[in-house]
This record gives C-alpha cells, structure tokens and sequence, in this order.
C-alpha cells in the first residue's frame, strides 16, 4: 500500500530509492515511512519495501 | 466542556515551536489564547519588516530576536503562559535536547531541508513524540485545498501540500495563518486526548 492505495511492482522486493525512480517520484524533500517506522534519507538505497508493506509519503514545500 | 477546564487541563502540558516565523508565531499565539501552559520557543532570526506579512510581530519590533519578540508578545496575550525562549539555529544535535520536556512538537520551519530534518530527529530519536508538519502554504485564495491530515499517532501534516512560497509566490497572512492554527487546532486535539 502506498499513501492508502493498492499498489503493485513487478518485482518482489525493491529499495526505497527503486521505488522512488520506478514512480517517478521527483527529488524533494519527503517523509517516508514504512509500516509506521520512518526511513531517513541515508537509509534510501538500503531499505527494502516488501510485498504486503504499508508505505506513508509525504512532500514538504518550503514556506513557513 | 467549560473553558475553565480546558484551560486547566491544558496548562500541564509543554508544547515546542520549531521556528518562529509565519508558522510557529501564529500557531503559539494560538495555543497560548488556550492556555497551553509551557511553550518551548526555538529561532535564531531577527524581526525584519518584510515579517510582517503573516508573523506575529509589530512594526515596533523590528530588529529584535524573534524568539524574544515573540515571548514579549505572548506575555501581553497571556501573561500565564511560561515561555522558553531559544535564540538558537536547530540541528541534529540540539533538537532532542531543546525539546526534551515536549509533549507535540510544532515544525514551523521555512525550508523544506530543514522540516525533513526536524522530522526525522523527532521520530527517531523522540518516539512517541508527535509531530505537526506545516507543508504548503504560499500564495492567496484556495481555501479549499488547504487540508489537516494525520498519518499516524506520531505524525500530522497541515497545509496544501503543493505549494512553495517564494518571491513568486509569497506567503500571506490569511493561508500562514489558517495552516499555523490547523497545526495549534491539531495539538489541541492531541492534548484533549490525554
């Protein structure tokens, strides 16, 4: 699941950074969790999202 | 409920500002009219004119630190309310100390790096924290698409999520301040709560 929606890969496991390319999700500034544990940015290429995940992303905009 | 025993009931609890711009000025003056009873105040600016647009602050008080400034104004409001006030820039290693004693911590920063970092520490190394994000506020109108959302117990996020304020497209007052008083509305929740 990725932000409350059903979503399916064609592989069975992908890192953080995969998915953010296979969905061509811009390079911004987010937050990321994965099954309620947030995943720091360094820890991108190394995070593995697997089959059955509950994935949380969200964009910050600069301004405030 | 009464006010009296909001009022009560809020002042056992501690609530951070990270920042004290457009977000974190209107968003503490907020929980400060409910009777938050400690504020913890962080931000290493100055009042500029420019301010003025949607913070907290009067023409008179340009020049002076904001965490002091906005600490002077709170006292005016609500002389009850303890506020500490940091006039410090935040980073990975201060964040956890400056808000030790919070019970939600406001993210009232202006750049989108430094809210990923503020997020990122608080969760981790603050769990059971929550923490209220402000992302998407600029320009004017679109009073719809300004929305609150919790993710999970620990995370909120409230603003258009689509927006960057810039010299294009500034900040103004009315959004600043609907998405700084969703953040404050969001703490009252969570508070109300315990």
């Amino acid at each position: 699941m990725l932000n409350n929606r059903e979503e399916e890969f064609s592989v069975p496991t992908l890192t953080v950074n995969e998915m953010l390319e296979i969905k061509r999700f811009s390079f911004r500034m987010r937050v990321i969790k994965i099954n309620g544990v947030l995943i720091p940015r360094g820890m991108y290429d190394t995070t593995n999202i697997r089959e059955g995940d509950n994935i949380q992303m969200l964009y910050l905009m600069s301004g405030g | 409920m009464r006010f009296s025993e909001i009022e009560s009931h809020l002042g056992k609890f501690t609530v951070g500002i990270a920042g004290a711009g457009g977000l974190g000025s209107n968003c503490a003056v907020s929980l400060a009219r409910c009777g938050v009873g400690t504020l913890v105040i962080a931000d290493f600016d100055m009042v500029e004119p420019a301010n003025l647009t949607r913070q907290y602050y009067f023409a008179d008080q340009a020049g002076m630190l904001k965490a002091d400034a906005l600490k002077k104004n709170i006292a005016r409001i609500n002389p009850a309310i303890k506020v500490i006030a940091h006039n410090i820039k935040l980073d990975e290693s201060n964040i956890p100390t400056v808000f030790k004693s919070c019970d939600v911590v406001v993210e009232a920063f202006d750049s989108n790096e430094m809210k990923e970092m503020l997020v990122e520490i608080v969760q981790m190394r603050m769990p059971g924290t929550p923490v209220i994000i402000g992302s998407g506020l600029a320009g004017w109108g679109d009073n719809e698409t300004i929305i609150s959302r919790k993710i999970d117990d620990t995370l909120y996020v409230c603003g258009d999520e689509s927006t960057t304020a810039g010299d294009e497209m500034p900040p103004l007052a009315p959004r600043v301040s609907i998405v700084a008083n969703m953040q404050a509305n969001t703490v009252i929740e969570i508070l109300m709560n315990k």
